[in-house]
């Protein structure tokens, strides 16, 4: 009878890893271990089966079904893993994708070129503690002319082909008048910049009706015009990365005294000659010079008391040697070409 | 002012090459602008004179001439009409080389053999003269290089002058600077005075004396208005830039050049004496060199005679009496007028002369006899005549003052950060013509006539400054004590806006801030624009009110040039109202067209519409962190299609515009598709909440979705404000998540579906609660738009 038992077993044993192997899925494995384990499972069956075996017998016969059903229920373990990982491996396979596609969505647009040099040109002077300060744009000729010491009639004026409304008031033809207003409005001591738009009656290959400025302006007590080539010096640096050769060249405004050109050496050719520099190896890129007396008389500041400097830039001259544009009215053509080139 | 090298190097030779001197000017304020040779390249043309001439046997317009050289007699071929026996003109003979590398060789000319060709100044490039041969001076020494004997090897520097230095608008001047930055040696020149041959005098008066305080006249009698101008005198005018126009005018153009004192030759014979120097009276008129007439005003100096006026002083001759080919008699004007009685006015009258150039920044007031005398002399050289004293009118208190300038050593060094040595400036002051005389604190400056720009001390630092060198002096690296910048949180900054755009797909547009008024009125027919009062065009002629007009056009060229998807925006101010009550708003706003996204592989094709723009213009307001205080209220805008469009507002407060182009602007403009458009103010997305906590609640929520059905009219976005309102403090979020019409739905009515998330601090909220909350929501639903449970 005990041979009987073990025979029934090995052969039940033998049977169910053949089922445990032929099981070709997840659910087929778990048929399988209903069948053999579940309740009413075979082995199950066997177990229950034991009561009819003498005493003796009970217990060989008990540990020798309960080894079966561990080692069946290993082989399942081990089987439920492999089929697991298959399916896996099947689903991971079916779910391949071509990742050289483009991604999806919206695209990003851009500043335009002129907005992003203005903005580091703030940055830059912002790391000097040069706050932004602003004016109108619809003048009036007190501040745009008469308190930056050109009177009616100054040869100065006629530099600035002048946008009128009526007798005094205009578009304002430089970021200069915000010198006055900073100076009106904050009293001193000041150290701002005055990014803007500004406007000239003037339209060629060269000239834009409406420009772009940024003006900076600082007072304060003992400020030299050693302070002032050392700013923008360091400021030509810092806006074209790298240590330029600048030069200062004495030259008019109403407003300042005395007043500079300022030359950096040509970013295109490195100072050796070429068309962009007209041969001379420099690029005008800057007005500056110390406020004039008069300016600050107009302003009811004491020149004796408070000295300054004062200095102003074209953005669409910069933007142009910093990224190489070399026509002007690009910039107000609105392209998406030109505006895509700057993101 | 043109400044031939070579005339310069007369007075003021400094050590220094062609170069060198460009460059010492320039980094002294005299910005050379230009360096050019005073004639273009040419080589092997020679001083040539024909000694016969007979006609060619084959043309009638050619001759044969034949022309001495230096060497054997030459025959050569030419067309011109002035070629006749005794004339010395130029060679270029076999070999020799033309400006534009043309070559000229022997050759034969319909039958004759020509050795080389006599030569035009435009040939030569020397001037566009092309009428016949350049005729040079009879004593120029035959078959000797023409460049070497018109010295032609000479440089032409272009220096830009800013307008405060009038004094370099003559060769003394210039000379005077390069001996004040070089050092080299200058001696002004000092014309002798010319003898008078009689004592004949036209008396002049002084009616404006502040306005023109000196005038001197001198009669010459017996000219020869015939006389050649000779070569030498035209060269220079030429490499000046001035054309030459008769001997005596010529003249006088070559003493402002000279000296920068503006000169006027009248004819003696049309001048009915005595000379009036006076301001118009009104009515009159004056009939100007150029032919034009003009009305004469009331603030405009004249010179007048008997008749009326002659010529607008310091600024440009009558016609009347003006020198001509009879004039014999000449009657020589040379006279200070004050800079602000000429200023404006040449430019009044569409003007810009020589004169009015210098006069209004200051000539010389005392440079007006020199000249005088140097011109007397020329004329006697070159036209003959015999002169009258030089008699002079002045009014010596009128003349400009030069009051002494202090000049700190302490200001000096305040305002270059430099520490000079006194006697380096002392000397500086020298040369620059002024008599500095020491004081304790520095120096006493006495400004020299010729400098209308030292008046304070100021321009005496520059001075010093440049003659020193700006590149010389000190550079200090920034130095100053940093303050902590304030970081307004409440204000989002122009960059963040633009980043907002940006980052969804916007490109930034820049256009000009006039418009063409015919797009501004078609779009917007009530807005109050500000025109200019001297536009460009017709079409920059008004003050924009809304970025709308700029962003449509660039729209419209991008369309034109094949992009079908366009997304821009822009940033700047609009100016609405009258010039006495203008608002310069800073703006935004932006257009959209064409297909939402770029063109891609797994993406539905879908044209923008309103929704994805309002969804820009919601993702702005976002940024404010007050997104509640915001409304899209239905409202009709001229541009926009009254079916889509939205006036947005912010607490109430209208503060832009938000819709879909309106189709019969779209047809109009060209413009494909329906563009989006919005607009705001930048302060109203510009002002920004600070973030305020509020706890997060630990109970769960519920959601409850309602659907109602209302009347099609019925705008969702009140429906569900209605509904957030009746819910109360336990809404936690509401949400619209559909909109349905058609089948189930009557006609004229819509389905709206909300779902409600509730929640409470305290606890957990039961199913009785949920549903006396629904209950209220249905009931003001009901109450306040007709709504009616869907399903019920």
């Amino acid at each position: 009878m005990a041979a009987d038992y073990q025979d029934e077993l090995n052969a039940l044993a033998e049977e169910a890893e053949a089922a445990v192997a032929a099981a070709s899925d997840l659910a087929a494995l778990d048929g399988v271990r209903v069948a053999y384990l579940g309740k009413k499972g075979k082995l199950t069956a066997l177990l229950k089966g034991l009561g009819q075996l003498p005493a003796e017998q009970r217990p060989e016969a008990g540990a020798a079904i309960n080894a079966a059903k561990e080692r069946l229920a290993e082989r399942l373990e081990a089987r439920r893993a492999e089929l697991e990982r298959a399916e896996l491996e099947q689903r991971l396979a079916a779910e391949r994708i071509d990742v050289t596609l483009p991604g999806r969505g919206q695209a990003r647009g851009a500043r335009h070129p002129v907005t992003r040099t203005l903005e580091r040109i703030a940055a830059i002077f912002a790391g000097a503690g040069f706050q932004s300060a602003d004016g109108p744009e619809v003048e009036d000729d007190r501040h745009n002319f008469e308190a930056l010491n050109i009177p009616a009639h100054h040869p100065a004026r006629a530099m600035h082909d002048t946008f009128y409304f009526d007798a005094t008031r205009l578009l304002r033809t430089h970021t200069s008048p915000v010198q006055i207003r900073v100076m009106e409005r904050d009293g001193v001591p000041i150290r701002v910049i005055a990014p803007g738009r500004v406007y000239r009656c003037d339209s060629d290959l060269t000239h834009t009706p409406m420009f772009h400025q940024v003006e900076g302006l600082l007072v304060d007590r003992q400020v030299s015009l050693a302070d002032l080539k050392g700013v923008l010096h360091e400021f030509l640096n810092a806006f074209f990365e790298r240590p330029v050769a600048v030069r200062f060249r004495p030259s008019y405004f109403p407003f300042t005294e005395p007043s500079a050109e300022v030359d950096v050496e040509c970013v295109i050719c490195g100072g050796e000659g070429c068309r962009v520099c007209k041969q001379s190896g420099w690029l005008e890129v800057l007005g500056c010079g110390m406020v004039h007396p008069a300016v600050f008389e107009h302003a009811g500041i004491d020149p004796e008391q408070w000295s300054g400097y004062a200095f102003g830039m074209g953005v669409e001259r910069l933007a142009m040697l910093r990224y190489g544009v070399d026509d002007l009215r690009l910039f107000f053509d609105n392209d998406l070409r030109f505006l895509g080139q700057f993101r | 002012m043109r400044v031939s090298e070579q005339w310069l190097r007369e007075w003021v030779d400094p050590q220094l090459s062609t170069a060198e001197l460009a460059e010492a000017l320039t980094m002294a304020g005299l910005e050379v602008d230009a360096v050019e040779p005073a004639a273009p390249p040419f080589h092997g043309v020679v001083v040539g004179e024909i000694e016969a001439c007979r006609p060619h046997p084959e043309a009638d317009q050619l001759q044969v001439c034949r022309v001495r050289a230096g060497g054997e007699p030459l025959e050569v071929v030419c067309g011109a009409p002035n070629a006749r026996p005794g004339l010395r003109a130029p060679l270029a003979g076999d070999g020799a080389e033309l400006p534009g590398g043309q070559r000229v060789s022997a050759t034969e000319l319909r039958g004759v053999r020509s050795a080389g060709m006599l030569c035009s100044a435009a040939e030569l490039g020397l001037d566009e003269d092309a009428a016949g041969l350049l005729e040079l001076p009879g004593d120029l020494p035959l078959g000797a290089d023409l460049r070497a004997a018109l010295d032609l090897d000479d440089t032409v520097l272009e220096i830009e002058l800013t307008p405060n230095r009038a004094d370099c608008l003559g060769m003394v001047g210039v000379a005077r600077d390069v001996a004040a930055i070089t050092g080299a040696a200058f001696t002004p020149p000092q014309p002798p005075a010319v003898p008078p041959a009689g004592d004949e005098t036209v008396p002049v008066e002084l009616h404006a004396p502040t306005d023109g305080p000196r005038y001197c006249g001198r009669v010459i009698r017996g000219v020869d208005p015939q006389a050649p101008s000779p070569l030498w005198l035209r060269e220079r005018l030429r490499r000046a830039g001035i054309r030459s126009v008769s001997a005596l005018v010529d003249i006088t153009n070559y003493v402002l050049l000279e000296h920068g004192q503006p000169l006027h030759a009248f004819d003696l014979a049309r001048l009915a004496p005595p000379i009036a120097v006076r301001h118009a009276a009104s009515g009159e008129a004056l009939t100007l060199l150029g032919g034009e007439r003009i009305e004469l005003d009331s603030d405009v100096l004249v010179i007048a005679d008997r008749s009326g006026p002659v010529a607008l002083a310091g600024i440009m001759g009558g016609a009347e009496t003006a020198v001509g080919e009879a004039t014999t008699d000449v009657f020589l004007e040379s006279a200070f007028f004050a800079p602000a009685a000429i200023a404006g006015r040449a430019r009044r009258y569409g003007l810009h002369t020589d004169a009015s150039h210098r006069y209004e920044r200051g000539v010389d007031f005392e440079a007006a006899r020199r000249a005088s005398e140097r011109a007397t002399a020329l004329i006697l050289e070159i036209c003959g005549g015999t002169p009258g004293p030089l008699a002079e009118a002045v009014e010596p208190s009128a003349l400009p003052e030069r009051p002494a300038v202090e000049l700190r050593r302490r200001r000096l060094e305040g305002l270059l950060g430099w520490t000079p040595n006194g006697e380096q400036v002392a000397a500086m002051l020298e040369r620059l013509g002024t008599r500095p005389e020491a004081t304790a604190e520095g120096w006493r400056v006495q400004p020299p006539s010729w400098r209308f720009d030292l008046e304070r001390e100021v321009d005496l630092v520059e001075e010093v400054a440049r003659l020193y060198g700006y590149d010389a002096l000190p550079e200090r690296p920034l130095e100053a004590p940093l303050h902590v910048a304030a970081a307004p949180e409440r204000q989002l900054g122009e960059d963040a806006l633009r980043a907002t755009l940006v980052e969804r797909g916007y490109f930034e547009a820049i256009t000009y801030a006039f418009v063409d008024p015919q797009l501004q009125r078609r779009l917007d027919p009530e807005a109050e624009a500000l025109p200019l009062a001297n536009p460009l065009s017709a079409e920059l002629a008004e003050m924009r009110t809304s970025l709308w007009p700029g962003l449509l056009t660039a729209l419209q060229h991008n369309q034109h040039r094949q992009h079908e998807r366009v997304r821009l925006f822009e940033h700047g101010c609009v100016f609405r109202g009258s010039l006495d009550r203008l608002a310069q708003t800073p703006t935004l706003a932006g257009v959209c067209a064409g297909p939402l996204l770029p063109e891609q592989w797994d993406a539905p094709r879908r044209a923008v519409d309103f929704f994805d723009a309002k969804a820009d213009v919601e993702a702005l307001i976002e940024r404010t962190g007050a997104g509640e205080a915001f409304r899209f209220r239905a409202a009709e805008h001229p541009a926009l299609h009254p079916g889509q469009s939205a006036r947005i507002e912010r607490d109430g407060r209208p503060v832009g515009w938000l819709g879909t182009l309106h189709p019969e602007h779209a047809k109009a403009l060209e413009l494909d598709g329906a563009p989006v458009l919005f607009e705001l103010e930048q302060a109203a997305v510009g002002a920004a909440a600070l973030p305020a906590f509020t706890p997060i609640s630990r109970y769960p929520s519920i959601r409850r979705d309602l659907a109602v059905l209302v009347d099609e009219a019925v705008a969702a976005g009140e429906l569900l404000s209605a509904a957030r309102e009746a819910a109360g403090a336990t809404l936690a979020d509401a949400r619209l998540f559909d909109v349905y019409r058609g089948k189930g739905v009557p006609e004229g009515a819509k389905s709206v579906a909300m779902g409600l998330i509730l929640q409470d601090y305290s606890r957990t909220l039961t199913d009785q609660d949920v549903d006396d909350v629904l209950k209220g929501v249905v009931a003001c639903l009901e109450e306040r738009f007709g709504a009616s449970m869907r399903g019920e």
